[in-house]
């Protein structure tokens, strides 16, 4: 078969088309984006019909990927790990309820936040939704590993997760691809009431769950996808999960590792290959790609079994990601060393563009606010949360998706005067406008700055749903229209934005400013499209 | 045969095509390869890296580890420095331009950074942007430096134009040919050394 150059987030997304795909959903969010992104841009998947438009948030994509898993067809949903976070009602209740047509969800997990604001490890999720986890180590494990889940989700009615992380899904790799797989045809579950999670449908469904576990472990042993890899130095067992085994094998390229190993790419971890191996070494080494989950497990609260070693008694680092040196030194070996970095390097961290609006937006803000003092910016997730460093330093708060308005408005009731909040135009309609609804309802002073590129700018530029509804959307949920006010962030009108600022700041009520200007980087893609 | 390689840069300079072009020639040539990027926040106008490496022996890891790494090829020279904890500080080459990108107030003086970088036992440091131009693609920078690392990549260059060919062919024949004057250009500076 052909052998194609793909990041392991492609290589799911090939992998999907394969396997039968009718949609994927999904919301973009570094490391995930590019998953939706090779779909919405790849001709097979045009020409299969395969729907692939970003959804508003998280949570509605993953609930229309669990509809099409209903109508009985492939559905994948796409998130970042804290996408996890927002999908988390559907989430757990998808585990209940079941799927029907193959049903994946892909969350992409970002130890040492490169592009986060936190490391959570979705594992966690999958443990306590009780669903089946598949975490590949390398970019063709990702390609195989979609076709058996959506064969893993068909056979036992229950979504899957595979869980990837930065580098996997940012590395890319040779993949060789299979046969191509038919889509489902519309077909409904023979019990399509297991959907109705009324109380007693519920209870019903949820003891199905736990009846489904042990098949799960069962399939976990046989698959094929954890392996225990014999040694002949009992001294140490190693368990190494996912990416962490490659970090492992990168220590032993020219012999071979003298310890048992047990690969685990597949939840839940089948007890039998973990008890052969804790039964035969003297001690245990976990490695995992995130959150040390099941060391934890492993050792148990009082830790007064055999010596398990890993992030919880500093034999790995207790945060980031891993690498081989890591690896190496938890094991002892001598690990090679590079130069030292000269001490003149200087960090050079991310920035708004040369022609960013946001540069604009920030600019009148900032002059608009001297008379308040700081502090009373609150903002949110995007390329403007940069408003955060130096020359803006505008801006105090960013939590979570939405979270500026409703912190604004928690400010406001607590009498803080102004309360701002800036927000991006897609984060926006992701998680803003149920906020900005409640600032209405409570009628609380606040001002949102609602920073409309008309582009989802961080993670590459994808579609807004929010791109030409805003001013609907606001008067819709009973912002007063003299109090939407629309600006052009060009430094020509700077004085009259400043003054527009300085007015709705002065106004006890709710108010919506939207400074609306072309991302540049969206505006120079576009323009090099147009001429090619 | 195992060449492990770092291309750096400041987002938007084109370090990730470069790495897309090595890539191409190395997969052509039957070579196993892995290349991780950086996505995502850095690339608005911070620090961009690419882990290349390649092998005619399965890769484990997707990450070069420390003091293993064959090449440091940098279109920005203090970016160059940065990764030093990476280079085989015996036989590791860094291959850099030597005009700075400077879109922060400390970036330190040039005549220092370019006496660090002179320091490392191999390195080439040039103007890789004067040749780029000269070659007629004043775009070329990453070309250019990309053809100087080019004699110590253990790939044919030739590998290499073809690669620009495929890559770059949806954009035309004149940017193709505009790439590959630009490579020539780095590697002649190689030669010359």
């Amino acid at each position: 078969m052909e052998k194609l150059l793909l990041l392991g987030d492609e290589a799911i997304a090939q992998a999907a088309i394969d396997a039968g795909l009718s949609g994927i959903f999904g919301y973009p969010g570094t490391p995930s984006t590019e998953i939706t992104e090779y779909i919405q841009g790849s001709k097979e998947a045009k020409e299969k019909g395969i729907r692939s438009n970003w959804g508003a948030n998280e949570k509605t994509a993953m609930e229309a990927a669990l509809g099409m898993s209903y109508a009985g067809k492939r559905a994948m949903f796409t998130c970042k790990h804290v996408g996890i976070n927002v999908a988390a009602d559907p989430f757990m209740n998808s585990a209940i309820t079941g799927a029907n047509g193959g049903l994946i969800y892909i969350a992409a997990d970002d130890p040492s936040m490169h592009s986060s604001q936190d490391e959570q490890d979705s594992r966690f999720f999958a443990d306590f939704a009780m669903i089946p986890v598949l975490e590949p180590s390398n970019q063709q494990e990702a390609y195989d590993m979609v076709h058996y889940a959506f064969d893993l989700s068909e056979e036992f009615h229950i979504p899957v997760m595979m869980r990837i992380t930065t580098r996997l899904a940012h590395s890319r790799a040779g993949v060789v691809r299979r046969a191509q797989r038919v889509q489902n045809e519309i077909k409904l579950h023979e019990n399509p009431k297991q959907f109705i999670l009324l109380p007693a449908i519920a209870r019903k469904q949820y003891r199905e769950l736990l009846a489904k576990q042990e098949p799960l472990m069962k399939a976990a042993q046989t698959s094929g996808y954890n392996k225990f890899i014999p040694g002949k130095d009992k001294s140490l067992g190693i368990i190494a999960c996912g990416l962490s085994y490659n970090y492992l094998m990168e220590n032993f390229q020219n012999e071979v590792c003298p310890y048992p190993i047990l690969k685990i790419t597949q939840y839940p971890m089948p007890e039998e290959m973990v008890n052969q191996i804790y039964e035969e070494c003297d001690s245990i080494l976990v490695l995992e790609e995130g959150q040390p989950l099941y060391e934890r497990l492993l050792r148990g609260l009082l830790n007064k079994g055999k010596k398990v070693m890993g992030r919880l008694d500093g034999s790995i680092p207790r945060d980031g990601e891993l690498n081989p040196a890591i690896v190496g030194s938890a094991l002892g070996l001598p690990v090679s060393k590079g130069l030292p970095i000269p001490s003149i390097v200087a960090p050079r961290p991310p920035k708004l563009c040369v022609g960013c609006p946001h540069i604009d937006s920030y600019n009148a803000i900032n002059e608009a606010m001297v008379e308040y003092g700081v502090g009373k910016v609150f903002s949110d997730i995007g390329c403007y949360t940069l408003g955060a460093l130096p020359p803006y330093n505008a801006i105090y708060s960013t939590v979570d998706m939405g979270a500026s308005i409703t912190m604004a408005k928690g400010a406001a009731e607590a009498g803080l005067r102004p309360a701002v909040a800036v927000i991006g135009d897609s984060t926006f309609t992701h998680s803003g406008m149920t906020g900005l609804l409640d600032c209405v309802v409570d009628n609380v002073p606040v001002t949102v700055l609602i920073l409309d590129n008309e582009t989802t700018g961080m993670t590459g530029s994808q579609d807004s749903s929010a791109t030409g509804r805003i001013e609907a959307i606001c008067q819709g949920i009973g912002v007063h229209p003299d109090h939407i006010r629309v600006l052009n962030p060009l430094k020509k009108f700077h004085e009259e934005n400043l003054q527009v600022v300085k007015e709705e700041l002065a106004y006890q009520g709710v108010s919506v400013i939207i400074p609306r200007r072309d991302c540049i980087v969206a505006a120079n893609k576009k323009r090099k499209a147009g001429k090619a | 045969m195992k060449i492990d390689i770092i291309l750096c840069g400041v987002g938007g300079m084109g370090a990730l095509s470069t790495a897309a072009i090595i890539s191409k020639a190395a997969l052509d040539m039957g070579m196993y390869m892995k290349q991780a990027e950086t996505h995502g926040m850095s690339q608005r106008g911070g620090d961009v890296q690419s882990h290349l490496r390649l092998s005619d022996k399965e890769i484990a890891s997707d990450l070069i580890p420390d003091g293993q790494c064959d090449l440091i090829l940098s279109v920005e020279p203090m970016e160059a420095l940065r990764y030093l904890n990476f280079l085989n500080k015996d036989t590791g080459w860094v291959i850099t331009n030597e005009n700075p990108f400077i879109n922060i107030s400390n970036y330190p003086e040039k005549e220092e950074v370019i006496a660090e970088v002179k320091k490392v036992k191999n390195s080439i440091v040039f103007d890789a942007d004067q040749i780029a131009r000269e070659a007629g693609n004043p775009k070329g920078t990453n070309m250019v430096v990309l053809g100087a690392a080019s004699k110590y990549l253990r790939i044919d260059i030739e590998k290499l134009e073809d690669a620009i060919k495929d890559i770059f062919s949806r954009k035309g024949e004149a940017i193709v040919n505009a790439n590959i004057d630009a490579l020539r250009a780095g590697r002649k500076v190689a030669d010359n050394i």
